[in-house]
Order: C-alpha cells, then structure tokens, then sequence
C-alpha cells in the first residue's frame, strides 16, 4: 500500500473541511445534543432514583460510548459520500488507486474526525455533568479501540451498500447505529432481551463493551475473555467488510454500475 | 495554451496502446463488438461515431472503469487486467461527464489527484500545469464557480499530471468557444509531438478531427466500420467530407464494413 494516495485522500477531506462550517459543525453538533439531553436525564434520575445507583456513568457513560462508534461509521461513510455527491467516482476508480488504499483514506479520516468529537464529548460530560472516566478504570481504552473497529467496520459495509445501490440508499446509512443500538445492549443488559436478539447481540462487538461497562459499574471484574473475543469479532468483520467492499466494485466494474453510477442500474 | 517543458524522456518502443477483441454485452445489445486498435506513441487518434456507437464504453474500459467480456488492453506494453495499477499509471483522462469536484479549488484538485496518481514533486507540476494551461489565477477558485471551459482546461491539467503515455480526452472542445477550442488542439498537438504521447479523442466536430488527429476510427454499433487519415478517407469512400462520410456510415452501417485490423 502506497501511503501518498492515501495522504490524498486525507487531505482532500481537511480541504473540505476547512472551507464548509456545515462539515465541521456536525463532529460536535449532534454530540453535544445527546450529552446534553442525556446529562439532564441522568441528573434527573438520579433526583428521584436510589442514591445507590448512579446514572451518570451508566447512562451518560454509554451514550458518550455510543455516539463515538457513531461518528466513527459516520467518518468513514461520510468521506465515502464526498465522491458520491461531488460525482467523482469515475476520476477516482480510473485512477491507480487501489480499493485497499482507497479504503485506507476513508479510516483514516474517521479516525481524525472522531477523535474530535470524542475530545468534545469528553470535555462536554466531564464538565457540565461530572462523568468521570476513572470509574472504567484502564478499560476505557479496548472499550473505545472495540467501539472504534466496529464503527469502521460498519461504515465500510455501508459504503459498499451505497456503492451496489446506488446515491439514494444514502439514507439507509444514516439510521444503521439506531437500528443496530436495541441489540448492542447499549443502555440494558443482553440478558433483557429475546434469545434470537441476544444471538444477534453476541455477533455485535459493541455488546460485549456495554455488558463490561455495566459489571464495572456493578463493582465486578469483567471477563478479559469477553473484550478480546469482541476485539477479534470487530477485526474479522473489518477484514469481511473489507471484502465485501472489493467484491461491489469488482460488480459495478463487471456489470457496468460504476460507469452508470448515476442510472442506480446497470440495465 | 503556452507550452511546457517536455519532462518525459524518450518514447519508449512499442505502442501506448493495444486493443485486441475487446468485446461488451449489456444484455443483448452489444455495446462493443470485437473492436481491435493500437495507438503508436505521438500519435492522435479520433474515436468517431454516432451516439451509441460504443465509443464510451470503449473509453471506460480502456480507464479500467468497466471490465470487457472478452479481449485484452495494453498500455505502454502493460496489461490492464493483470497489472491494473501499472496500467491506469501511464494512463489519464478528460471528459465533459466527469468534471473534478467543484467543493475544492483548482489547486487543491490538482494537489488530490497528484497524490492519488504518485506524482512525484507534485508542488512543481502542479506550478507547471497551471502555468501551462493558464489557470494560475484560478489557483484559488473553487472549480464549481469556473466557466465551463475553465474547467475543461483545469480537467485536461488533471490529465497530465502523471505525464501520461496514453491520453484519452472524450470530447474535450464540447464546451469552448471556436478560438478557446482552436489554442487548446494545437496546444495538445504540440504536446503530443513534444512529449511522446499518444492520444484517442472522442468528437463530433469533423472539422476538429480533421484538423487535430493523424488516424480517425469510424465506429457503429460497437464495431470499427472504417480507420485511415481523415483528410484522406473521405474520398476513398466516395464522400465529399468527412461529415459526409460519418453520416453515410452512421446511416448505413452495413454498406462500410470492413475487415478489422
């Protein structure tokens, strides 16, 4: 891999960036919305629940989880839709780029985007709500490297989706966290849901966080074997999401999708 | 268009480009039916045909944008199935249906694509590009702002920014005015016999092939009907012009075919 088209592609996104408040703007928008709404639920909560139980790193803690793997997904899909909406799919594909390389721009970009807006969530929870990230001990760390893989994962996965399905299944992509959120155990335990949910739960890295955060939480240890199955779960679907990436190009060059990329169809 | 140092060496031997039974089904329709072609270095070949003839399909799968159903492309000796990257390296393009993104300026594009294709010392061909193609001015200009023939002079900058061995410009004068079209077909003219490349042009305007390419290839129903020397095919075939000529062939398709070579 050639780590000058990757710069390109890293670049092109800072340029981007650099001269549109409407791009910027969202690393901290939404963010700062849910910490806000969820730091007033939790201090309400708090006010009327047991004084045992504290709600500001049960809940504030994992939305602030939850919204990181978020803006990671959306870092790296949001990097893919600049070639859709600028219709740049051609001058990019014809070019010697490869589809490795390709996809290691978009991670790449994800990875400075929301890291910004963890930065400003952190600060945000920490300040004005008094989250504190001691309380996940040295955990914090697999925990976000977890919620990081699998949002690349993810957002690879949806850039395929866009890629065989043409500029309209764009809005598919921006609700998949909140589908995927009632399985993931994000603000219960697995053990709440149905059998066939807590099957799909398990596939899902982020489940295995939430579930460590909570035994945390509960003054318990979590199973190391846990987060490191979670780890290699989140890797794997990283190196199939891959794949699948490869395998829609390979079909839109075969079947003429990507030269028709607009028709949405090759027919 | 002032013209720029010559930084390629030598032409190597070979052509820039071999096709050989390039074929393309969508369907039952076949967009491009058993076509064969090379392009020797500094040569200027025009792509003609009615629309649908398959000159774009042919043009996308030369980029490696679309795969053939069968046959081989080789540019500058390289074989675009088997070493796509070396391929598309000694390759670029132009053409109207694929402008650079207009969010970025016009050097920032230039920038992106120089790392995208490897250039090496990207800040100094940039500099060249844009002096070459006068574009200096617009340095900072996002490319969506820019006249339309602003923009094909900063996509043909795009183009020769890896000092491409093969040059495929679909209809690049579309959207000039006569005297902007006329500076830029010399300037490319010029390059090509400067520089050793070799270019396939797509376009409507006979006048413009006549003028600009050494080698024309008449295409209909994704079959090369007939290739020679544009001053000089037309009355070989009985035609008074090559406008003659393309419409009789586009009418009657059937009555030019020839063996491909």
């Amino acid at each position: 891999m050639r780590p000058q088209p990757v710069l390109g592609l890293v670049l092109r996104q800072f340029y981007l960036m650099r001269g549109s408040p409407t791009r910027v703007l969202p690393m901290f928008a939404w963010v700062t919305i849910d910490i806000v709404l969820w730091g007033f639920i939790t201090r309400w909560l708090n006010s009327v629940g047991t004084p045992r139980l504290d709600f500001v790193p049960v809940l504030l803690g994992a939305v602030l989880l939850w919204d990181f793997f978020s803006r990671v997904m959306q870092g790296v899909t949001t990097a893919f839709f600049e070639d859709l909406w600028s219709r740049n799919f051609l001058n990019i594909f014809a070019s010697p780029l490869s589809i490795n390389e390709y996809l290691a721009g978009l991670v790449l970009t994800a990875v400075a985007t929301s890291l910004v807006s963890l930065l400003a969530m952190l600060l945000l929870a920490g300040a004005a709500f008094g989250l504190s990230y001691f309380v996940y001990r040295l955990l914090l760390v697999p925990f976000l490297l977890v919620l990081f893989l699998f949002g690349i994962a993810l957002g690879i996965l949806a850039s395929a989706m866009v890629l065989r399905f043409g500029p309209a299944s764009e809005w598919l992509v921006w609700p998949m966290p909140a589908l995927l959120s009632p399985f993931a155990g994000v603000f219960y335990p697995l053990s709440t849901l149905p059998a066939w949910m807590q099957a799909v739960g398990r596939l899902l890295p982020p489940s295995y966080v939430f579930e460590g955060m909570r035994q945390i939480l509960a003054g318990q240890r979590p199973p190391p074997g846990g987060l490191a199955l979670a780890l290699l779960l989140a890797l794997l679907q990283i190196v199939l999401a891959g794949l699948c990436f490869a395998a829609v190009h390979r079909h839109a060059v075969r079947s003429g999708l990507l030269a028709r990329y607009s028709a949405e169809s090759a027919s | 268009m002032p013209s720029a140092p010559a930084t390629q060496t030598a032409a190597a031997p070979g052509p820039a480009l071999e096709v050989r039974g390039l074929c393309k089904r969508y369907g039952a329709v076949r967009a491009v039916d058993g076509i064969s072609f090379g392009l020797a270095p500094n040569e200027i070949v025009g792509l003609l045909g009615p629309n649908g003839a398959g000159k774009t399909t042919t043009i996308n799968m030369i980029l490696g944008v679309l795969q053939p159903d069968a046959g081989t492309i080789r540019v500058d000796g390289v074989d675009l199935a088997r070493q796509r990257r070396r391929a598309l390296a000694r390759t670029n393009f132009a053409a109207v249906y694929a402008p650079l993104p207009g969010n970025l300026t016009v050097e920032q594009n230039l920038r992106f694509f120089a790392l995208l294709y490897g250039v090496r010392r990207p800040g100094e061909r940039i500099e060249a590009l844009l002096r070459q193609f006068d574009l200096e001015r617009f340095r900072r200009s996002k490319c969506g702002v820019l006249s339309s023939g602003e923009q094909t002079r900063v996509c043909l900058a795009k183009a020769l920014l890896n000092e491409p061995r093969l040059l495929l410009l679909d209809e690049p004068t579309a959207s000039l005015d006569p005297a902007t079209a006329q500076d830029l077909r010399r300037g490319i003219r010029d390059m090509a016999r400067r520089d050793g490349r070799a270019i396939l042009w797509t376009s409507h305007n006979m006048y413009e092939v006549e003028e600009v390419c050494d080698r024309v290839l008449l295409m209909s129903r994704g079959r090369v009907l007939l290739q020679g020397d544009p001053r000089v095919l037309p009355r070989q075939h009985g035609a008074a012009s090559l406008e003659e000529l393309f419409i009789s062939a586009a009418r009657e398709p059937l009555a030019f075919q020839e063996p491909q070579r």
